[in-house]
């Protein structure tokens, strides 16, 4: 009786499934428990792998719907890759499609935030441009420069307070009542979390896609500063070249 | 394939590297002489991770174990996985690289355990054809892990050892002998540990393992020991050390503890054990 890998993992991802045909025990007596060994290392340890990466995730719903969520993630979604670091990639929109987590809209973007630091986390070094690096081009080339961003950096839109979601479940605090889109940058080993507003995030959104500064800036309208925008950009490490 | 110039572990206990203990180590590492990774969580592309290894290889010998590349797979190895080893193991130059006797992807699924195989002329074949792809493509010679197993194949008609031999004949790879798994399995399937070293090739063993597990027992009342890495190594697996090193000689000896991980000092009271059990047999 041959026991193919098809059968195995079918019956792994599959509670209600009995064991496959062919594993017994040293009496020769068919498995159940000790099939059940594995099934439950898989089960227990791609849950816990989505507990450790969606930590704010599972403190907004609870770890019993949490754990109960993943189970239902994990058969849909399994990892495609040995490389655990990054596990949960689709989970932002397997959230948005998740029926019994409708009742919480921003999950979706509280798992892309916190996806994007462990990315960050992970992101190749970089080395910044000094501080003054700005101020050392001459004043008519600045409408025309573009920025590199560092690949520590990603930018998360949200409608919803997102920032200070996410700081009042790890730090405390309270929630904000407008939108605030969400910077993750690396100044040294570890993500910083900072808001921005929408106006910043739409500049930032065009500096990123390589847009020249002074075209960004007409897009954040009349009245736009750029400097706690810059400023924010330079204290978190978050460009890397100039380029005139 | 064994190639002198690259550096050896050192016939001194080491153990699993967790980044929560690097100012420790980095401090005082009581006994401890080499450090073990497991590749994949060192497979981003910068970082604190990839920063605290460039720290530590000035200090330790390095060991990179594996953990998913599926080697008992009835598909084909993971060609970018592959790819990540071989970066890694070219970046790191470490003295020593591992996998397991098991399978963990299929049909693209990588399911995050280790599974077990029938032992047969065919799994032999598939084995042995993917170490020969992964020591050809890594340029260095790599260890094979005996498994924990909790259950017995139909189909099996070799005995672990026996397909071990086999292997290291057909591929020239050397063994990581995990004694704790040999433990596991030997209860959870009936059969002598003492019984299992003996019949082991313990002349190519070039590593091995110590760790803890939990027991249970299956639905007839059978011992069902589950390899967990959560604990203190076990007396009897101490002793099935003292046993395997008066018949081996010395060997690296790594204390693995992957999960309730506890403080550096817990990890250098086994190490110490691990250390007496070397200098007994000087």
């Amino acid at each position: 009786m041959i026991t193919t890998q098809t059968d195995f993992r079918t019956a792994l991802l599959d509670p209600s499934s009995p064991a496959p045909n062919g594993v017994q025990n040293p009496d020769g007596v068919p498995a159940t428990k000790r099939f059940d060994v594995y099934r439950n290392n898989v089960a227990v340890s791609l849950t816990d792998a989505l507990e450790t990466a969606f930590p704010v995730v599972n403190k907004l719903v609870g770890t019993d719907f949490f754990r109960a969520m993943a189970g239902v993630y994990l058969r849909a979604h399994p990892p495609t890759s040995p490389v655990m670091m990054f596990y949960g990639d689709e989970m932002p929109d397997f959230l948005a499609g998740f029926g019994p987590a409708q009742s919480v809209p921003y999950l979706p973007d509280v798992a892309r935030l916190e996806l994007a630091m462990r990315h960050s986390y992970h992101a190749e070094d970089a080395s910044p441009i000094e501080p003054d690096a700005l101020a050392k081009i001459a004043p008519d080339t600045l409408p025309n420069v573009t920025f590199t961003f560092a690949p520590t950096v990603h930018l998360i839109p949200s409608n919803y307070p997102l920032h200070s979601i996410w700081w009042a479940n790890t730090h405390g605090g309270d929630i904000a009542k407008a939108a605030q889109p969400t910077l993750i940058t690396r100044p040294e080993f570890d993500p910083s979390v900072d808001p921005l507003t929408p106006e910043q995030t739409a500049v930032l959104a065009a500096l990123i896609d390589g847009t020249p500064l002074g075209a960004a800036l007409q897009i954040g309208g009349a009245g736009f500063d750029l400097g706690p925008l810059l400023g924010l950009l330079l204290s978190r490490n978050a460009l890397i070249s100039i380029n005139t | 394939m064994l190639d002198a110039t690259k550096p050896s572990l050192p016939f001194t206990p080491g153990v699993g590297y967790k980044a929560q203990h690097f100012n420790d180590i980095m401090k005082d590492a009581g006994p401890v002489g080499w450090l073990e990774i497991h590749a994949e969580n060192y497979m981003g592309m910068g970082g604190r991770p990839l920063a605290q290894l460039r720290h530590l290889s000035e200090k330790f010998p390095f060991s990179v174990h594996g953990v998913g590349l599926s080697i008992g797979g009835e598909g084909r190895l993971d060609a970018d996985h592959l790819a990540r080893l071989k970066t890694l193991c070219d970046w790191l130059n470490p003295a020593s690289f591992s996998e397991h006797l098991a399978w963990s992807t299929h049909e693209s699924a990588f399911l995050n355990d280790l599974l077990p195989l029938p032992y047969t002329a065919a799994t032999v074949k598939r084995v042995a054809d993917h170490i020969d792809e992964v020591q050809s493509t890594l340029g260095r010679q790599m260890l094979l892990e005996n498994p924990s197993s909790y259950l017995a194949f139909a189909e099996s008609d070799m005995s672990e050892t026996d397909f071990l031999a086999e292997i290291v004949a057909r591929t020239g790879c050397g063994l990581l002998l995990d004694v704790n798994n040999v433990f596991v399995s030997a209860t959870n399937l009936g059969y002598s540990p003492q019984g299992y070293i003996d019949a082991y090739p313990l002349d190519v063993v070039r590593e091995i393992h110590l760790g803890g597990h939990d027991e249970d027992e299956d639905e007839t009342g059978a011992p069902l020991l589950i390899d967990s890495h959560g604990a203190e190594v076990v007396d009897p697996v101490w002793a099935l050390l003292d046993y395997t090193l008066s018949k081996s000689g010395p060997k690296p000896l790594l204390i693995e503890w992957d999960t309730d991980v506890p403080e550096w000092a817990v990890l250098v009271e086994e190490t110490k054990r691990a250390d007496a059990a070397l200098s007994v047999l000087v």
